[in-house]
């Protein structure tokens, strides 16, 4: 027999009380294991954006708080759209020429030059120096002369000697009630995610979009796994998204599904990503341009990728929108660390974009919003905990009435008054610790039975064994690891009002009752 | 082996005065030997089986143990030493319900400096012919079987002295005398010093000392409640 058996017998012998006491502490902790798993889940959801493999994002100027909403969690609505010449300024020249092919002022260059050689081919065969002289004045005032050196195709972007990775955002469609983003194949190809910013993007199946291909020319589309889950969609299947809503109008031109994602746990598993230049291709999402050269025709044997030949679908006939007829609604960059701080500036000093740091706005968003209502919610059940503790100290201290004699007995039998008074305070431990292991296993129960919704939901992942994260800088360690601790001191203090009334038992009196 | 010297006890009334309970000049017992205590009821037989056990503590006097003085021993000091020394048998048996009989017959070695002896726990419920009975709680026992668990308690720890106090008082007549055997009997064997305490005189005939309280009890009747009805030798004396 030790102090622990005989108290453990004291709880059983009064069997009923004591059941409902643990109950009403293991409901507690159930609650407040849930509110801490909350906490903790709404913490990852939300700083998950910080392991998507970019520093900096940019955007129109406007609420920071919106366009990291927007841009990083696919939420609420773009601020504005910014031109697409300011994405290709973070771009080094070999991309920026690549992409200045497609531009209204790089083809009026070309037309430029090809009328003043059909100038002088016209010389050639005898048309007069007058006529010729024309045409070349003429095209000259159609176009503007530019030098070689003064096209913008030609030079650096102004912020692309410090920038790894710029990828374009464009936001506005729907498909069902996810976001389509229109993006480049980089967007899963060059970028790295998570805390290291060395996990690979990877396909369930199929593969990333091309930005052509012969199949589906630029309409090709991957998804996100919890899409590809609550959609049913598989590689191969069309896509026609919604324009502005998701109860927009449809448009015409369908995506093929090439690729489903890999659940990455980010706010990429619940988007629909598209090609950006058939995002372009479709209605509505050209920005008109007051002075535009003539829509091209297709030209036979034109290496340019834009330019593709169908007899059968006059879509395969498409070239890519002009880059003055195009805008992106955010750019995602992935910055050297030393340019970090100086670059930011240089944007937010332009009247074009502003540049923020997803991380610092998240960060500042949960401090400011979440954090408080968490933690509020954190104390109340607390609370709840403490009052059932009282309830152990109402439960023991009822009990001490009737238990004055067998008290009296274990002092009589040699029992000292601390050995009775940590008899009490065992049966208080045993009360407190039994109910919150019971409640903390009820509590990681509910959560993992609701783990399937929490991950479709936020893309967080939640196992019946996985304890609520960290709270740097206030908590080191999980929360819960605290818990049994902590009701080892609500124990031991709700336990000691009655275990001093056992203390103080009057033996001689005592036994003669 | 346990001597009383001078031993003056009184409890608080409710108006804050001291009522005198004993008075008792010199009272001990040899080793091995068996006293019976007789007295009227309230008289302090009980107060003083308590004072002996260190349960409660003389407002002065000393009280010897094996020659070592033990009144003055700390509360804790004095719980460790009736634990391994003493064994006490109550009036009401004051077994504890959640316990079996073999747990109640522990109880009275767990406190002990002594290591617990589940054999001997088991051996003198056996001795008491309860063996069959071990397992069942007090609760589902007679009277008189839950008091001989009470003696088998007493006895757990090898105590040098066996304390009972009105061991028979609960008991139907039919038990009393078995009970009664049993304690004497076990007494003997181990060589236990025993005082018991009974307010019946066929329960003192048995036994080769009795001691009247009033005889050792130095109480004038001035000092002590007359609703007691308390007389000292001298008052007597004076009376007749």
């Amino acid at each position: 027999m030790n102090l622990f058996s005989i108290a453990i017998r004291s709880i059983r012998q009064r069997g009923l009380a004591s059941i409902l006491t643990c109950f009403s502490m293991a409901l507690g902790v159930t609650l407040m294991v849930a509110v801490i798993a909350i906490h903790g889940v709404v913490n990852e959801s939300f700083k998950i954006g910080q392991y998507l493999g970019y520093n900096i994002l940019v955007g129109p100027k406007g609420g920071k708080l919106q366009l990291t909403l927007n841009s990083v969690y696919y939420l609420d609505e773009p601020i504005e759209n910014i031109p697409y010449e300011y994405y290709l300024e973070f771009k080094r020249q070999a991309e920026r020429e690549g992409d200045y092919r497609h531009s209204l002022r790089q083809h009026a260059h070309d037309l430029h030059w090809e009328l003043t050689r059909a100038a002088q081919q016209t010389m050639g065969l005898g048309v007069s120096s007058g006529t010729a002289g024309m045409v070349t004045r003429l095209a000259t005032r159609v176009v503007e002369k530019d030098s070689e050196e003064n096209l913008p195709g030609k030079r650096d972007g102004q912020f692309g000697q410090f920038t790894h990775l710029a990828i374009p955002l464009l936001l506005g469609d729907y498909y069902e009630s996810f976001r389509v983003v229109g993006t480049t194949p980089d967007m899963f190809g060059a970028m790295k995610f998570g805390p290291s910013a060395d996990r690979q993007y990877l396909f369930s199946a199929g593969r990333n979009f091309k930005v052509h291909s012969s199949e589906n020319g630029f309409f090709e589309a991957v998804v996100g796994s919890v899409v590809a889950r609550q959609t049913n969609l598989k590689v191969g299947d069309k896509i026609n998204p919604r324009h502005g809503s998701v109860d927009g109008h449809t448009h015409n031109q369908p995506f093929t599904v090439v690729g489903i994602l890999d659940s990455t746990g980010t706010p990429n598993d619940r988007a629909v990503f598209v090609n950006m230049e058939g995002f372009y291709l479709m209605a509505d999402h050209a920005k008109p341009v007051e002075e535009t050269a003539s829509e091209e025709e297709t030209e036979e044997g034109e290496e340019d990728p834009g330019h593709q030949e169908s007899e059968q679908d006059p879509f395969d006939t498409v070239t890519p929108l002009p880059l003055e007829q195009r805008e992106v609604t955010a750019i995602l960059l992935r910055v050297d660390a030393l340019f970090s701080v100086g670059m930011p500036n240089l944007v937010n000093e332009g009247p074009v974009a502003q540049a923020i740091y997803p991380i610092r706005e998240i960060n500042k968003f949960f401090g400011t919003f979440i954090g408080p209502v968490l933690g509020l919610l954190v104390v109340i059940t607390l609370m709840i905990c403490i009052v059932s503790g009282v309830g152990i100290l109402v439960s023991i201290y009822n009990s001490m009435s009737d238990r004055r004699q067998e008290i009296a007995v274990l002092r009589a039998l040699g029992a000292e008054r601390s050995t009775v008074l940590w008899i009490i305070l065992f049966e208080s431990l045993i009360l407190s610790i039994s109910g919150g292991l019971i409640g903390w296993t009820l509590g990681h129960g509910l959560v993992a039975l609701a783990s399937p919704i929490v991950e479709a939901k936020t893309g967080v992942v939640v196992g019946f064994f996985d304890l609520a994260p960290a709270l740097p800088p206030y908590l080191p360690v999980s929360p819960e690891l605290l818990l049994i601790p902590l009701l080892a001191i609500l124990a031991i203090a709700v336990g000691l009002i009655p275990a001093i009334s056992a203390y103080r038992t009057d033996v001689s009196e005592s036994l003669g009752k | 082996m346990l001597e009383l010297v001078d031993i003056k006890k009184s409890y608080r009334q409710p108006n804050g005065d001291p009522l005198p309970i004993l008075s008792i000049p010199h009272f001990s017992v040899a080793e091995g030997e068996q006293v019976v205590l007789i007295g009227r009821s309230g008289g302090g037989k009980t107060t003083l089986l308590h004072l002996i056990a260190g349960i409660t503590r003389p407002d002065s006097g000393q009280i010897f143990f094996e020659g070592r003085s033990i009144e003055k021993l700390s509360e804790a000091a004095s719980d460790r030493f009736r634990a391994t020394w003493m064994g006490y048998v109550f009036q009401t048996f004051n077994l504890l319900p959640a316990f079996t009989a073999l747990e109640n017959v522990l109880l009275g070695m767990t406190f002990s400096r002594k290591p617990v002896d589940r054999k001997r726990a088991s051996q003198l419920l056996d001795r008491v012919g309860l063996a069959d009975r071990m397992h069942h709680k007090p609760t589902a026992m007679s009277v008189g079987e839950q008091q001989r668990v009470a003696v088998a308690r007493a006895l757990a720890n090898k105590p040098r002295l066996l304390l009972a106090d009105e061991p028979t008082a609960n008991i139907d007549t039919a038990n009393q005398q078995n009970i009664i055997d049993l304690i004497r009997e076990t007494a003997e064997e181990e060589q236990i010093a025993l005082v018991l305490v009974t307010h019946a005189m066929e329960v003192a005939d048995q036994f080769k000392r009795v001691v009247l309280l009033q005889d050792i009890n130095d109480l004038k009747p001035q000092d002590h409640s007359e609703a007691s009805g308390w007389v000292t030798p001298s008052a007597e004396k004076n009376a007749s």
